[in-house]
């Protein structure tokens, strides 16, 4: 009988692993929590930093999926077992699955934004985060205000929920300010009279052409950057939001109304993550998120032998470097299945 | 127009060769959280002292970094130790302690 | 006979002993100011006096708290203060009715058995006057080294006694606890070996002790018995000496606190003579080391109110360890004394005050629009927003006309100045701020923050009613101006430090939560509840170690199985927020969210039962 693995979380991590460990002629069980295949990647509308859709990618990695990868879905795991040669993972429902190998992918949640209470998402209705406004361009509709209102000014919040001892998370998740900047320019492309402020601390451009998309945005749409970062929010009357901040570069404290506020909430482990690590008696790293045995080296492979890491279960990562470590997880993943 | 002629001006620049640091390390050895500063501004925005006057507390870093001393002696004159920046500090910087330090400091050095 | 040489001991050291006390007393009577000497004096002759010695019975005879926190402990005290006060009545007692005299030399009383060797012995002898005296002292004494067994007991399995940690000693306190020791078990031997001796004269544990002795030493005549009435003497000569320099000086000073307090007399700002009454009256029990979070989550364990007193008492008092305190109140709370040590501590951090902050000539002092009611958000307010929409929706609902005084320019209240100990620099502000709140012509202050609520009942003299928004809800609901629909499950409430231990308001928030939930109550709540690691009080620790605290404090909450947290303190709210796996709510959230028909939902993700 030929040898199998299990893929726990069917986001692009998942779904990519599953394709590439078929495609190699292995049996392949896809586990995923939700209704759908995806993951975040459902979510959103145009991706940094070609705006290219959301979509095309989802179709990209559902044809990967060929008939040697079965795809549950609405999956819930009480417990995984291991013996020396295999795993069972043991289903709600009492289900034992088998298999040679285990890979999770099991990705990460957004930042709840309303944890950060002083930036008022949840109180104030002018609040929103970054993931709600992608909803906003995946329905196509026009950028409103809580007041059916076209604004006339957003502000962007870089940082929400990353670099911040007291969001209990100290780390970058890295994609946020680029995300910032696509979802700016998109605003200007749909309406381009609105004025948009994005406030950062450093603008994190580490990749291939994200700096060009941080110029197009001053150059091109006009968008502005203050440097600093929000202390506190309020809401004016009219509820729009009134926001404080210093202009680090004037040494200035300033306050700005804005008409609507997106939050760029950051990454954290999902808490999925931390129940099935605490299965598997991995130990997640200073930061919450899972570590694979040598960051350079052996970087899907964990402590536990058979086991497997790959995606945004190990950090923010973009969606390029996600798929890349996918398949890099999948040879890793063969080799030790032919050992 | 500002005349810059051929008067004796003094040097704007800060000499970082000059500058007194002995302040620092002694302050790092009290307050060492100030070394998690990422001069992000969330302390000057929030602070009450800063609202009324040109106090910014974030700068009381970078003075003292910069061993801009007698600068920095007048500038904390002006914090309320009120708590709030430190409540919205994200790199959780003990900001009361480190203002309190620097007048500790300041007061046994008689700088 | 009636001396023997070696009474001396016994007897100098008492009257060394008399002395100092009688100068300390004078020197802290005098020492108090011109309205407190006439406060005390009016209260010797008051119902206070009375009041007092009740209480001394009570608390530093058999020390009812103790009792209360643990009857062994409780036991253990009360046998070394109860008994031995017994033991002096009684024995005054019995001595006179054998001398005859009224008055006899003070240490008679102690050795009588040493020169009255009573034959009597009947068959009820309890029933005679001398008999029942016979038989209680032993009984007493008994009870005293029953008392001792377990004093010894406490130093090695301090655990059995409820406590955790046990203080570290000085040497005159190792000198003086031995001797203290030392006395009961040497008196036994004493008059144990006495009675065996003779024959008679013992009580009913004494006599047969003392035969048996006898019997074991049949060559021993009575100088074994003169050798242990020496050590017996000695032991208490030194243990008199040393007393004023040990931590036993708290038994003679407690009674003085005790009348003073009840008389009235306070804690100032600067150190009194009344603060020098509650620093000698610390008795180094240690019970406020277990209850302090620095230790429990933290193992700081040397900046505690017993080590921090000792530093005063030794004159020896170092920043580090008045400032490492969360000021929470806890151990101030928990003392069996009753000492104050936040005031103490307060006090002692002035002297630690930075001269030159700060410059508030900037304060802006303009006066406002009128209003019946202000409300004053306060700082750490504004980083919670969900309090102040919450709050304004409650004055709208219930049609108040109310001015948000702190609305656009913060003005720090001064109590976070002020508990770093720059008292002159807090004045300056909260004269400031008054003159604000004055110009307002407001009736009504109500404030969301314990912190600032407290600076202003404490220090602001206001001639205008000032409430904490729990105490103002309360009142709302009860004139049925807020109609409530919502139930919620599981909630547990934090009290704020500064609002419960601080100022004492424990009820009127909880019956504000139990309109709209089903209050769950916790083992550490209302006076013993825990800081939520967020303090003020406190510069000198890390993050790590506020994590520390902040964790104890929520798996305590945690211990009631809530599925909210409500508190009524923005800075605890914040605070514990960081970590807890449940939503924290203010008080005010909550009440929002159960007026039927609000837009905003605080709560909204609980389960909510109508």
């Amino acid at each position: 009988m030929g040898k199998s693995v299990i893929i726990i979380g069917g986001g692009i991590a998942g779904m990519e692993a599953a394709a590439r460990i078929a495609a190699m002629g292995k049996e392949v069980i896809l586990l995923e929590k939700s209704d759908q295949l995806g993951g975040h990647l459902r979510k959103w509308d145009r991706l940094f930093p070609t705006r290219r859709k959301s979509d095309e990618v989802f179709e990209y990695l559902s044809n990967g999926l060929n008939d040697k990868v079965t795809i549950r879905l609405n999956i819930k795991i009480n417990k995984i077992k291991k013996d020396d040669r295999h795993f069972f993972v043991i289903l709600e429902d009492g289900e034992s699955l088998k298999s040679d190998a285990l890979l999770l992918t099991t990705g990460y949640d957004l930042f709840e934004a309303g944890k950060k209470e002083e930036y008022g998402y949840g109180i104030y209705d002018n609040v929103i985060t970054s993931a709600d406004l992608e909803a906003m361009f995946r329905n196509s509709a026009e950028i409103k205000t809580s007041g059916n209102q076209k604004p006339r000014r957003v502000g962007f919040v870089h940082c929400v929920g990353s670099r911040d001892e007291k969001a209990g998370h100290l780390y970058c998740s890295k994609v946020c300010c680029v995300t910032g900047v696509k979802q700016a320019i998109e605003i200007k492309e749909k309406q381009p009279d609105t004025e948009i402020f994005c406030f950062y601390m450093d603008l994190r451009m580490f990749d291939r052409y994200f700096e060009d998309l941080y110029y197009e945005a001053q150059q091109k749409w006009g968008i502005q950057f203050i440097r600093g970062r929000l202390s506190e929010s309020c809401e004016n009357p009219d509820h729009s939001i009134l926001v404080k901040v210093e202009d680090t570069l004037t040494g200035r404290p300033l306050k700005m109304t804005v008409d609507l506020l997106v939050l760029l909430s950051g990454f954290v482990p999902s808490s999925d993550t931390n129940k099935l690590a605490d299965m598997l008696g991995l130990l997640p790293g200073s930061d919450g998120f899972l570590t694979p045995v040598d960051e350079h080296f052996r970087t899907n492979e964990t402590q536990v032998d058979g086991l497997f890491l790959a995606g945004t279960v190990k950090g923010p990562a973009t969606i390029e470097n996600t798929i890349t470590d996918a398949r890099s997880a999948a040879i890793s993943i063969i080799k030790y299945l032919e050992k | 127009m500002k005349q810059f002629g051929y008067s004796i001006n003094p040097d704007r620049q800060i000499d970082y060769d000059l500058t007194d640091k002995s302040l620092l390390s002694f302050i790092v050895s009290f307050e060492p959280s100030l070394l998690s500063c990422i001069s992000c501004g969330t302390c000057t925005a929030t602070c009450t002292a800063g609202h009324f006057t040109d106090f910014n507390i974030r700068r009381v870093h970078t003075l003292l970094r910069r061993g801009e001393i007698t600068t920095l002696k007048k500038e904390i004159q002006k914090c309320m130790l009120c708590g709030k920046c430190q409540l919205a500090c994200p790199a959780g910087v003990n900001l009361r302690n480190l203002i309190r330090s620097i007048h500790v400091a300041v007061e046994k050095f008689n700088v | 006979m009636t001396f023997n040489i070696f009474v001396l001991p016994f007897s100098l050291g008492f009257i060394f002993l008399l002395l100092t006390i009688f100068f300390r007393y004078r020197k802290w009577i005098k020492a108090l100011e011109k309205e407190d000497r006439i406060r005390f004096s009016r209260g010797l002759h008051s119902r206070k006096f009375f009041l007092s010695l009740k209480e001394i019975l009570f608390e530093s005879l058999l020390h009812r708290k103790m009792f209360r926190k643990n009857p062994l402990l409780g036991y253990m005290h009360m046998t070394f203060a109860f008994g031995w006060f017994l033991l002096i009545i009684l024995g005054n007692l019995e001595s006179r009715i054998y001398s005859g005299w009224w008055i006899n030399p003070p240490y008679y009383p102690i050795f009588m058995k040493f020169f009255i060797h009573d034959k009597h012995v009947l068959p009820f002898e309890i029933f005679t006057v001398p008999g029942f005296f016979r038989f209680s002292m032993d009984l007493v004494l008994v009870v005293i080294l029953s008392g001792l067994v377990l004093a010894i007991i406490k130093r090695r399995r301090s655990r059995w006694f409820g406590i955790q940690r046990t203080t570290r000693l000085q040497l005159t306190d190792k000198v003086a606890m031995t001797c203290l020791w030392l006395i009961f078990p040497l008196r036994f031997l004493a008059e144990s070996f006495t009675s065996g001796a003779y024959g008679y004269g013992g009580g009913f544990v004494t006599q047969h002790f003392g035969n048996l002795l006898a019997i074991l030493y049949p060559f021993s005549d009575k100088s074994i018995a003169y050798g242990f009435w020496w050590f017996y003497s000695l032991s208490l000569g030194i243990f008199f000496v040393t007393l004023p320099y040990s931590r036993y000086m708290h038994i003679p000073t407690e009674l003085l606190l005790i009348l003073f307090r009840n008389f009235g007399i306070k804690h100032v700002k600067s150190f009194s003579a009344y603060a020098d009454v509650e620093v000698f009256s610390c008795s180094r029990c240690g019970v406020c080391i277990d209850v302090c979070q620095l230790a429990t989550a933290n193992s700081i364990l040397n900046i505690q109110s017993v080590y921090f007193i000792q530093s005063i008492r030794d004159r020896d008092v170092r920043a580090d360890i008045t400032m490492k305190c969360l000021l929470c109140g806890r151990c101030t709370d928990t003392c069996p004394v009753g000492i104050n040590t936040d005031s103490l501590r307060l006090i002692e951090r002035r002297n630690f005050a930075i001269n030159q902050l700060p410059v508030q000539d900037y304060i802006p002092v303009s006066i406002r629009e009128k209003a019946e009611i202000i409300y004053f958000a306060g700082c750490m307010t504004h980083l919670t927003p969900g309090i102040i929409k919450s709050m304004i929706t409650i004055f709208k609902t219930a049609d108040v006309d109310f001015l948000f005084l702190d609305e656009e320019k913060t003005i720090c209240c001064g109590r976070p100045l002020m508990i770093t100990g720059q008292e002159d620099q807090a004045a300056k502000m909260i004269g400031m701020n008054n003159h604000l709140i004055k110009t307002s012509g407001a009736k009504l202050l109500v404030t969301s923050c314990p912190i600032c609520y407290r600076i202003f009942r404490e220090e602001y003299k206001l001639d205008i009613e000032v409430l904490h928004h729990s105490q103002y809800i309360l009142q709302l609901i009860r004139k049925g101006k807020i109609p409530l629909q919502a139930y919620f499950r599981n909630v547990v409430y934090h009290d704020p430090c500064e609002l419960g231990r601080g100022s004492g308001v424990y009820m009127e928030p909880r019956e504000v939560l139990e309109k709209v939930a089903d209050v769950r109550s916790i083992i550490n709540e209302k006076n013993r509840s825990l800081c939520c690691g967020g303090s003020l009080g406190i510069l000198n620790i890390d993050r790590h170690q506020r994590d520390a605290i902040i964790h104890e404090t929520l798996k305590t909450l945690m211990s009631g199985n809530p599925e909210m947290i409500a508190t009524a303190c923005p800075l605890c709210k914040k605070t514990l927020s960081k970590h807890s796996s449940v939503m924290v709510r203010d008080i005010a959230e909550i009440v929002c969210q159960a007026i039927p028909g609000t837009k905003y939902n605080p709560v909204a993700q609980l389960t909510k039962v109508i």
